[in-house]
């Protein structure tokens, strides 16, 4: 019986003494609210790590960091009202929603030391949802496509969404688990625009997602980069930026935008009405759009960055792989989302649920 | 002779099947290569990864804290109730057990849920909200494992000792403890046990910020591969191994195999 | 009145049932029957029997039974081995088996995916040896795999408990008596670890049933259990109100499969914790 004690004795003092070595850096998770935290919600993979490390080592600000996969995933949960978030990236289609629902608190983003860095041409592009620029500072912007492996696929075939259904690729096409995302290439074939919210014409893109489904081999969003490193799917429905990564580790794989034409997104920062420190998250991001955080973020995340000083920075071959960068043409061939009533998005997550559920009418 | 070696493949067939995963993960931590499952040379360069892993350790803190403080907490609440139920009559009595099987029984995503709304309602989600859940479902664990031991604790040496004038304190220290002692730590374990396996109750109940290894892996899970957590894996196994083994081959085992304490 | 004071120690007991486990359920129950503006309906409770939520129900209850009867199927030819294993340290051997089950369940789930991904370990082998490859990863067969595995330990246990508790004079009896092996296993042996079984079936279903993870990590989100659409509603659809009336339609049914099990399970206790 002693020596079973000591062996608790030992396991607790264990437990006790990392509990006072981790102390200091988990002081933020303790569900206290100190003065000086930051409470920042963003996409997962979404942000060098080490950036938020410099940021709370320059600034002593707290940074308690929170990643969500999908953007109807991040809306519940800042609407849940469960966590009150300091600042927040997200899709432009959803801060639309939520401009329009008095959620996003208007800032003079010109007054940020290192607002000029940002390319005037995204900026406008922004004010498709948000006119003044007085909302939002873009972050990172892309275009949905198909990356595919070379050896497997030909280029003539990913000239069109219809490759998607082609029964040669059975058990080898990758599709996104994000409903907007996957509704895209289906909309474009039936003819309509990815903004279609008319529930007879999102039923016909929805019989075309039936269809594809028997023969996808799986619906992922952020493992799909390295499901196709390795080699696991012919093709997929992926973000530029994930592609290009996934294209750095495997020589065989190239990207693509079907000729009917895809999606341009851009990601953005805003600050919610829920911030309690509105002068932190200015902080926060004005220094996301300095250079040399730029470029870190940039070499990590991999995505089209805004910001003028990083592509300038960038090899000739990087800027010119459409995969990184959009070309011009892309920018003006590609539709930007724009956000959906909240009744429109019920049925969308509906559909979705109804071609998970194989209960299609 | 041959019904001999069948049931000597039958368990070693089961063996496979439960250790070749954990195996491949062991082999894997080692292996120089990120994206392929192909041997790329030997390397440590993942244990290091890992623990300069700010999200693998705030996470694995994270999880002690919550894990030692909630067993503990649950260990005392749960045996003071044990000790209150078995004094009590038996309408009472039902009661609490009935209660005590509620999150016992209920579906692990219904208790995160139904504590989640409750939350939501009144406080901000983060820390304490996943230490309150894990203490509630852990309290039911304690009492089921010192109830027992109270029951088969012989009543009258512990009023006997009243007789003779000890203090309550004094008589339960000396005559009650040591009997129950054992239900008690049993108990903790079990309570250890299911605090650090948990997944769905934090996962409802987690705020900003705050990860426990279970909710720090489904996410990781799916951003893809990281060979850090093949390391982080390896590390915890064996852990666990020589923990088990401590706990339950050391001398005195008289009531403490491996069994009674699962 | 020592008595008395004994029960007060329950007190802190008492408040945390009713603080962190009545009221939760009291949530539950509201959000259920009351929509925002505070008014009763049935409305939500009506959505049950929408096709979407039959048929992840009905997947559920497919996929939970498949797990439980495979998991029985594989753990009571093990207890019986383990059982009969005339060595000293049959609890080490027992432990062994259990002993899977105290790592991160995730981290396990892992390693089947790597394990049977289209070119992962398992793939390889087999083509280095000349087989076809097996192509079962995001399928509801992988989901299955992944609840077996998952969920074995907990079938193991308890029949194991309750075998080891068979007096071997028994078996020796009937023996003696002029039975054959046949005769002992379905008179004597499969009686005497009924609820052993019972437990074990219990301790496989009801996480099956109500598992999202497994389904989301192994089924490339082609697998959509009464888990996940309970978590998406609340996760990500904003539909509290539905979520909890799919919860607690399935809270009811794992209390209801629980009591009429625990009917056949006469001396419970113990085994039915775990």
């Amino acid at each position: 019986m002693k020596r079973k004690l000591i062996v608790f004795g030992l396991l607790f003092v264990f437990a006790i003494s990392s509990l006072s070595a981790c102390g200091d850096d988990s002081s933020g998770t303790t569900g206290k609210r100190s003065e000086n935290t930051l409470t920042v919600l963003n996409y997962g993979k979404y942000i060098d790590e080490d950036v938020l490390k410099q940021f709370e080592k320059e600034t002593g600000i707290d940074i308690k960091y929170e990643e969500y996969e999908s953007p109807e995933e991040m809306y519940t949960k800042y609407k849940a009202g469960a966590i009150d978030y300091d600042v927040i990236c997200t899709s432009e289609y959803i801060i639309q929603k939520l401009i329009s629902e008095g959620e996003v608190l208007e800032q003079d983003y010109s007054t940020l030391s290192n607002y000029s860095n940002l390319d005037s041409d995204i900026l406008k592009l922004a004010q498709s949802y948000d006119p003044m620029n007085s909302y939002t500072v873009p972050y990172f912007y892309g275009t949905v496509g198909i990356v595919y492996d070379t050896t497997k696929v030909t280029e003539e075939e990913v000239s069109s969404w219809n490759c998607l259904w082609d029964k040669n690729h059975k058990n080898e096409i990758i599709m996104m688990n994000s409903v907007r995302d996957a509704f895209i290439p289906a909309l474009k074939l039936s003819g309509y625009g990815i903004n279609e919210t008319s529930e007879e014409n999102l039923r016909e893109a929805l019989k075309l997602l039936d269809k594809q489904f028997p023969i996808v081999y799986a619906y992922f969003v952020d493992e799909i980069g390295d499901e196709m490193i390795s080699g696991n799917a012919h093709m997929a429905l992926i973000y530029s930026g994930e592609a290009a990564y996934a294209m750095d580790f495997n020589e065989n794989l190239a990207y693509t935008i079907p000729e009917e034409g895809s999606n341009l997104w851009i990601d953005s920062w805003f600050i919610p009405k829920t911030c309690q420190n509105e002068e932190a998250a200015m902080l926060f991001l004005d220094y996301l759009c300095g250079h040399e955080i730029g470029i870190a973020n940039f070499e990590y995340v991999y995505y089209a960055s805004p910001l003028t000083s990083v592509v300038e920075a960038l090899d000739e071959d990087v800027r010119n792989n459409e995969a990184v960068i959009p070309s011009k043409e892309s920018l003006t061939e590609c539709e930007v989302f724009t956000s959906i009533d909240d009744e429109k998005t019920a049925l969308l997550n509906h559909l979705w649920q109804e071609l998970k559920s194989r209960t299609v009418q | 002779m041959v019904k001999k070696t069948l049931s000597n493949v039958y368990m070693a067939i089961i063996f496979l099947f439960l250790y070749l995963p954990i195996l491949v993960l062991i082999v894997l931590s080692f292996n120089d290569s990120k994206t392929r499952v192909e041997w790329g040379g030997f390397t440590f360069k993942w244990y290091i990864e890992c623990f300069q892993s700010e999200t693998i350790m705030t996470a694995f803190a994270t999880t002690l804290q919550i894990t030692v403080i909630s067993a503990v907490i649950s260990t005392i609440i749960g045996t003071l109730a044990a000790i209150g139920i078995s004094a009590m009559k038996a309408r009472s009595r039902a009661f609490y057990l009935g209660s005590t099987n509620i999150p016992l029984l209920n579906a692990d995503i219904v208790t995160g849920i139904s504590m989640m709304l409750l939350f939501v309602k009144f406080v901000e989600l983060g820390f304490v909200t996943v230490l309150v859940a894990h203490i509630t479902f852990s309290i039911p664990y304690v009492i089921l494992n010192v109830l027992p031991k109270l029951k088969q604790a012989n009543r009258s040496t512990y009023e006997a000792a009243l007789d003779l004038g000890a203090s309550p304190l004094y008589a339960f220290y000396k005559v009650t403890w040591p009997e129950i002692r054992s239900g008690v730590f049993s108990g903790f374990l079990m309570a250890v046990t299911m605090s650090l396996d948990d997944f769905s109750i934090t996962y409802f109940t987690k705020g900003a910020g705050v990860n426990t290894l279970s909710t720090m892996l489904y996410t990781e899970l799916r951003k893809g591969i990281k060979p850090e957590l093949y390391a982080l894996s390896t590390i915890l196994f064996f852990t666990v191994l020589i923990l088990l083994l401590l706990v339950n081959y050391l001398p005195n085992r008289k009531k403490s195999t491996a069994l009674e304490r699962v | 009145m020592n008595k008395l004071r004994r029960q007060l120690l329950a007190g802190p007991y008492l408040v945390w049932i009713i603080g962190f486990i009545i009221l939760p359920l009291l949530m539950i129950l509201y959000y259920a029957f009351f929509d925002e503006n505070g008014s009763f309906t049935l409305e939500y409770l009506s959505h049950i029997a929408s096709p979407i939520n039959m048929h992840a129900m009905i997947l559920s209850l497919e996929l939970g039974v498949a797990a439980t009867l495979i998991c029985l199927l594989l753990a009571y030819p093990l207890a019986m081995i383990l059982n009969n294993l005339k060595i000293k340290n049959q609890s080490l051997v027992v432990f062994i088996f259990m002993l899977p089950m105290w790592m991160n369940f995730l981290l396990r789930i892992l390693a089947w995916k790597l394990l049977l991904n289209k070119n992962g370990v398992l793939n390889t082998v087999l083509m280095s040896i000349g087989l076809e490859p097996v192509m079962i990863l995001n399928t509801p067969a992988a989901v299955v795999f992944g609840m077996v595995y998952e969920y074995l330990p907990f079938m193991i246990l308890p029949i194991y408990n309750s075998m080891a508790r068979i007096k071997k004079d028994y078996i020796e009896a009937a023996h003696d008596l002029g039975a054959n092996e046949i005769i002992i296993f379905f008179k004597i042996i499969i009686p005497l670890t009924l609820s052993g079984i019972i437990s074990g079936i219990v301790m496989v279903f009801v996480p099956a049933l109500t598992s999202f993870a497994v389904s989301e990590l192994l089924g490339g989100g082609k697998v959509l259990l009464i888990g996940n659409v309970i978590e998406e509603s609340f996760m990500q659809g904003m539909q509290w109100n539905a979520g909890s009336s799919l919860s607690l339609v399935l809270m009811i049914f794992v209390m209801v499969s629980m009591t009429i099990m625990n009917i056949f399970d006469k001396d419970g206790e113990g085994t039915a914790v775990w």
